[in-house]
C-alpha cells in the first residue's frame, strides 16, 4: 500500500513528504509506547502512534519504519518535524482515533507485524501486554 | 580471544536531555550504515544503542555510550552513573518496569527495553551497583 492511498484512507495531512506519497509500505503498527514499536515493528511498517513527540521520528529512524501517522488530531512540534525532514520519515497526520485508522488499513488490505505463528496462537491478537 | 577493534566512537549521554535523547543511537546507526554493515545488523545495534540510550536518559544523570567495530563483531559498551538496578532479574522480565507517569507520557516505560537488547544482541551482560550505576556490554556478531 502506498502513502497516497493511506494519505486518502485516512484523510490525512502531510506534515513532512509530499514528494514521498509513491512510497510503498508492507505493514502496520499501531502503539503508543515506543519500546513496543521497537520489540515488535517491522523494517518498511507505517506506524500509527499518539505520541508526538521527538521519540517517535526517532524510534521510526532507529527501527526502519518508513511513515509516521499521528493520530486523534495531535501534531508534532516544530522539532519533531525537523527532526523528520533530516532523517527522511514522512509524517501524516488524521483526526481519526487509533482504533479508527488502524481499522480502516486493515478493512483496505494491510495486514500486522505479529508472525504467523503468534498470529495463529492469539487468533490475530498480540497476546504480549506491556504495561 | 579478544577482537582487534578497527573503529571506536564514544559518546556522551546526558540524564533527563530529552531534546538531545537518540542522537548517540542515530549517529551509531550512521556510521555502521557507512562502513557497510548489513542493514538488518544495522538495525539490530541501533534498536539495542537506541533502548540502552534510552535508559541512561530516563533513569541515571550521566552515562556514555562505546561503539567498537572489529571484523568479528560490532560492541556497544554503555556505562552510566545513576541509582542502578537492584534486581536485575526482574529488570529483564518483559513487561517489568519502574517508569513514572511522566516517561510514560514520553512513550517508554514499557518493562521492553532490556528484554529488548537481549533480543537484539547475540551476547549481552549487564552488572549494575545500586547508588552508583549500570554497564551494558552489547556484542553482535557480523
Amino acid at each position: 500500500m502506498t502513502l497516497e492511498q493511506i494519505r486518502r484512507i485516512l484523510n490525512c495531512e502531510v506534515l513532512n513528504g509530499n514528494e514521498s506519497l509513491d512510497l510503498e509500505v508492507t505493514s502496520g503498527c499501531g502503539a503508543d509506547l515506543m519500546s513496543d514499536v521497537l520489540a515488535f515493528a517491522r523494517p518498511g511498517t507505517i506506524l500509527l502512534t499518539g505520541l508526538t513527540n521527538v521519540q517517535a521520528v526517532r524510534t521510526a529512524d532507529v527501527a526502519d519504519i518508513r511513515a509516521i501517522v499521528f493520530v486523534r488530531g495531535k501534531l508534532p512540534d516544530r522539532e519533531t518535524i525537523e527532526l523528520a525532514k533530516a532523517r527522511g520519515i514522512p509524517l501524516l497526520a488524521t483526526r481519526l482515533t487509533m482504533f479508527e485508522a488502524c481499522g480502516r488499513l486493515w478493512a483496505a488490505g494491510l495486514r500486522g507485524d505479529s508472525d504467523s505463528e503468534a498470529a495463529q496462537d492469539a487468533g490475530g491478537v498480540h497476546l504480549h501486554t506491556a504495561v | 580471544m579478544p577482537e582487534v577493534s578497527i573503529f571506536t566512537q564514544r559518546f556522551e549521554v546526558r540524564g533527563r536531555d530529552f531534546t538531545s535523547a537518540g542522537r548517540a543511537s542515530t549517529a551509531v546507526k550512521e556510521i555502521l550504515k557507512e562502513i557497510g554493515i548489513p542493514p538488518a545488523t544495522v538495525r539490530r545495534a541501533a534498536i539495542a544503542a537506541y533502548e540502552a540510550e534510552m535508559n541512561v536518559v530516563l533513569y541515571a544523570r550521566r552515562g556514555t555510550l562505546e561503539l567498537q567495530v572489529s571484523p568479528a563483531e560490532i560492541r556497544l559498551l554503555v556505562q552510566d552513573e545513576g541509582d542502578g538496578i537492584p534486581d536485575i532479574e526482574l529488570a529483564m522480565q518483559e513487561g517489568y518496569s519502574t517508569a513514572s507517569e511522566e516517561i510514560r507520557e514520553m512513550g517508554f516505560g514499557a518493562g521492553m527495553g532490556l528484554p529488548n537488547i537481549r533480543k537484539n544482541s547475540d551476547e549481552f551482560r549487564i552488572e549494575s551497583v545500586v547508588g552508583q550505576g549500570t554497564a551494558l556490554d552489547i556484542r553482535i556478531r557480523l
